[in-house]
């Protein structure tokens, strides 16, 4: 959509638009997930309704949350380190805004489309981290600074693992471009057979399910919520937050799980695409514009259901401790992964 | 520290170690322990306890418990007040399984005035007693869950021990504190449909059992996260005095409701007491819910065949109990559990001893908690499985 | 049949209790809505039943927690037959129960000798201010009404002579 409009716009419109796009597509899918899996399906998990009386069935009820959070005092503890505790929560969302910068969302309809996207992705994932550490350091808290410290450790380690199991798509993709994913995925073939493409589910298999612990571990949700912990370290690095800026957290918790399961789509189910067989699409020049249109939803699909695995592992597990996960990371996942990847590439020479 | 030095030295050495830490900060760059206060707010102490940990990053170098926060003097209180006021008083001790808290007392004041409840009324008395024990343990179940980071069975373990409670409700008028209890049998008798109700209920406890054995014992992080932390070795804990569900889980078996006659039914009915050789906190878990199944099946048994009769035995109206000294101790949901009444031939005791289970069992932390991680802090500390009111009373 | 790992069979039970949630509907009850109804015996507040009340303050010293206020006076009435003597009769003045103190324990009810004090399961007396929890006589006369029949009682129950 912006890519179509972008030719005939001033600059400033199509800024703009991109932003304004930025906001739908970050807060959205994050609002879609508090709501359905964090208020009902969670709830459901429980035996019990959830939020019912704002609005109908309680839809209305991340409106009324958000309405209590904005009217809080916004509180700065007397000694923690001012500047750096007030933008903190701002980094965290900003990386979430910056990841989704590169996700394309059907043929024509992306942010931006760079060449090393996947790369660029990888690295804005991990800025993060940044905001994390900062809240942690400087709230003045000593479970705010354990939570902190074990946020950086985990996060750092469960990044490798995700950067070696996206290899693997690339290695078979050829491209490191998004676009170029979606593309490969859709236009490819399993030995021979185009009935579905080639989405990386299917012979990235080791590779997917390593990418969804690892973005489990990098979204600190349990089994992986050490950081915030919240029965032994209060909340972790958010304990002194309150008001908007918990909110911010909030939103960036649940937007970067979002964006999380947008990236895995995009990285392992094929995107936007529908298999161009079916529609003898060629390449990409081929596909109809209404893709534009029916490309997101498709992509939304496929972001639900991810986001609906993370969510229901998240609710049905108790959490590693910080030793053991960090022995998972290093002695279980990355040797796989290397392995995953020598596999891939042998295979990728020897076909 | 060596353990000559008082807890009053303990906390004022780690004031002063942590106060030469914030001076040193800035100027050199040595590791320095640093002292976390674990309450008396905290999320995982259920209560207002406070445990001062010195950590050396995430490692305790030593822990103490400091309890006292939610102290009531209960002992002090029942000097003043007459037995039937007690029973309603000592029933706030441990509040998950309160019917347990008033049968010793009960049974001591019972065991001075030389009389025994009636047979009806001991079944009873048993049946009330066990059902406080599921109420009690079941939500240990689902709170080891939150503990250890997962949400849901804190909710399936409130969801069916509600069923519990209602029955409760329904024979004593009080969820929590049903004040039940007299001298002499008990103020009233079952309500018509309790027997079937009840075994329904149990039917639905058996359940829930397998659910969270299926939910959290059967998971391997859970096993990963209990299996070999906190291990109390046998001679430790019998050094300690731990009683109860963490005992039996070092392997001492040792159960007050087998190993001492009372005027209660636990005799007539066929059970099995539950030993792990491991020690640890999956050991103490597991035990626990092994003991809720065993509960479920004493009240099955017991509903079979209560003994048809009164309630009361003959006991005058105004109460007085003969002078003399009695101690009475039952095996409640916590541990062992007793009180040690002296009377003076007035309207209530000259003096009680509460000994409650959840005080010895803590006794062990500063011993347990000693070089292990800050997470397995919460996990001993859950699987110790202790009540506030029970500790401080 | 091989051994499921722990880990999806933690993931089965929520999903099943997710679905048993969504066919069967939840375990919990919209409060405001729809209630559940106390059994009879749950002790929801103390009614009085005025007339039966003799001001003997049996009650008031029994509370553990001094919750009753009771004064009273003692009144001559006329005689119950013709030509007998007037009686006197102890007048009730004041009866308050504070809610705010009370611990539910229900030993008043039970030392009452004249059946005055009973329990009614009704719960929903709580007031924004903590004085208004303070019940006066006319007030706890009104909790007369909702006073339900004693339950009938299981097989093998003795029945019993008083109360």
């Amino acid at each position: 959509m912006i890519a179509l409009l972008a030719a005939d716009l001033p600059y400033w419109a199509q800024t703009l638009l991109r932003i304004l796009g930025g906001l739908v597509a970050v807060l959205l899918p994050a609002g879609t997930i508090v709501y359905l899996f964090l208020f009902k399906m969670m709830s459901f998990m429980q035996s019990r309704l959830g939020p019912m009386e704002a609005g109908p069935y309680g839809s209305m009820q991340l409106f009324a949350e958000v309405g209590k959070w904005l009217q809080k005092e916004d509180i700065t503890p007397a000694r923690a380190d001012r500047v750096i505790f007030k933008i903190a929560p701002l980094v965290v969302l900003a990386s979430t805004f910056l990841l989704v910068a590169v996700v394309p969302f059907g043929p024509d309809a992306w942010f931006t489309n760079f060449e090393a996207g996947v790369f660029y992705l990888l690295a804005v994932s991990s800025v993060s981290v940044l905001g994390i550490l900062m809240a942690g350091w400087s709230s003045a808290n000593k479970y705010s600074l354990l939570g902190g410290l074990r946020a950086a450790g985990q996060l750092i380690a469960y990044e490798l693992p995700m950067v070696l199991a996206v290899i693997g798509v690339i290695i078979q993709a050829g491209t490191m471009n998004l676009q170029g994913i979606v593309v490969a995925q859709n236009g490819g073939e399993i030995f021979g057979w185009n009935g579905l493409g080639n989405p990386y589910i299917l012979t990235q298999f080791t590779g997917f399910i390593i990418f969804m612990i690892a973005v489990q571990a990098e979204l600190t949700q349990t089994p992986f919520d050490m950081p915030i912990a919240e029965s032994e370290l209060v909340s972790g690095y958010m304990t002194e937050y309150s008001g908007f800026r918990f909110l911010t957290f909030f939103i960036a918790e649940f937007a970067t799980a979002g964006v999380f399961s947008l990236i895995a789509s995009v990285l392992f189910l094929g995107g936007w695409g529908v298999p161009f067989a079916w529609f003898d699409w060629k390449s990409i020049d081929d596909v109809s514009d209404w893709m534009n249109v029916v490309g997101p939803l498709i992509m939304f699909t496929k972001m639900m259901v991810l986001a609906f695995v993370i969510m229901w592992v998240r609710f049905s597990y108790p959490r590693f401790r910080e030793d053991q996960l960090q022995r998972f990371a290093w002695k279980v996942l990355i040797p796989i992964s290397l392995v995953n990847i020598m596999i891939t590439a042998i295979l990728k020479v020897a076909f | 520290m060596t353990s000559t030095e008082s807890l009053i030295d303990r906390r004022q050495l780690a004031y002063i170690a942590s106060q030469a830490a914030d001076a040193r900060l800035n100027v050199e760059l040595e590791t320095d322990g640093m002292t976390l206060n674990i309450g008396p707010q905290h999320p995982a102490t259920h209560g207002t306890l406070r445990i001062i940990a010195h950590l050396d990053g995430e490692q305790v170098v030593w822990a103490e418990p400091s309890c006292g926060y939610m102290h009531r003097g209960y002992e002090k209180l029942t000097e003043v007040r007459t037995y039937p006021q007690v029973t309603s008083l000592v029933n706030r001790i441990d509040w998950l399984g309160s019917f347990a808290n008033e049968v010793p007392f009960i049974l001591a004041a019972e065991k001075l005035m030389g009389i025994e409840a009636p047979p009806r009324a001991q079944w009873i008395r048993t049946i009330l007693f066990e059902l406080s024990r599921i109420a009690n343990v079941s939500l240990f179940l689902g709170d080891l869950g939150v503990q250890l980071g997962a949400i849901t069975p804190v909710f399936m373990a409130f969801r069916d021990r509600e069923h519990v409670l209602n029955l409760i409700e329904a024979t004593t008028g009080g969820r929590f504190h049903p004040n039940f209890d007299r001298i002499g049998g008990l103020k009233d008798d079952l309500p018509a449909g309790f027997i079937d109700e009840t075994r329904a209920v149990m039917k639905t406890l058996r359940n829930f059992c397998t659910e969270i054995e299926d939910l959290l014992f059967g998971n391997e992080i859970f096993q990963s996260r209990t299996r070999g932390i906190g291990v109390i070795p046998k001679d430790i804990a019998m050094q300690y005095g731990l009683s109860g569900a963490n005992a039996r889980a070092s392997g001492i078996d040792w159960d007050l409701r087998r190993d001492q006659s009372l005027p209660m039914a636990w005799d007539k009915v066929d059970w099995k007491v539950w030993t792990h050789p491991d020690g640890d906190s999956f050991a103490r878990c597991w035990i626990r819910l092994q003991e809720v199944r065993e509960s479920t099946r004493i009240v099955d048994q017991l509903l079979d065949n209560i003994p048809a009769g009164p309630i009361m035995a003959k006991v005058p109206r105004i109460i007085k109990v003969p002078e003399g000294e009695a101690w009475v101790s039952t095996e409640n949901p916590l541990g062992e559990m007793g009180y040690y009444v002296v009377s003076k031939g007035d309207l209530g005791p000259f003096r009680t001893k509460i000994r409650s289970a959840s005080f010895n069992n803590i006794s062990i932390v500063p011993w347990i908690l000693k070089g292990v991680y800050v997470p397995d802090i919460i996990t001993i500390l859950a699987s110790l499985y202790f009540i506030l009111g029970d500790i401080d009373r | 049949m091989p051994k499921v790992p722990g880990l999806f069979k933690g993931l089965g039970v929520t999903l099943n209790t997710l679905k048993r949630t969504v066919i069967d509907g939840a375990n919990t009850v919209q409060y405001p809505h729809e209630k559940e109804a106390p059994p009879t015996r749950a002790r929801g507040v103390i009614a009085l039943h005025e007339g039966n009340c003799t001001s003997c303050m049996l009650c008031v010293r029994s509370c553990p927690d001094w919750c009753i206020y009771i004064e009273g006076h003692k009144e001559m009435a006329p005689p119950r037959r013709a030509g007998g003597k007037p009686r006197q009769v102890n007048k009730l003045d004041r009866f308050d129960i504070d809610y705010a103190l009370c611990m539910y324990c229900g030993i008043c009810v039970d030392v009452c000798p004249f059946d005055a004090l009973f329990w009614s399961p009704e719960y929903e007396y709580s007031e924004p201010k903590i004085a208004d929890l303070l019940h006066d006589k006319a007030k706890l006369s009104e909790w007369m009404e909702t006073v339900p029949e004693a339950p009938a009682l299981e097989v093998g129950a003795e029945k019993k002579g008083k109360k």
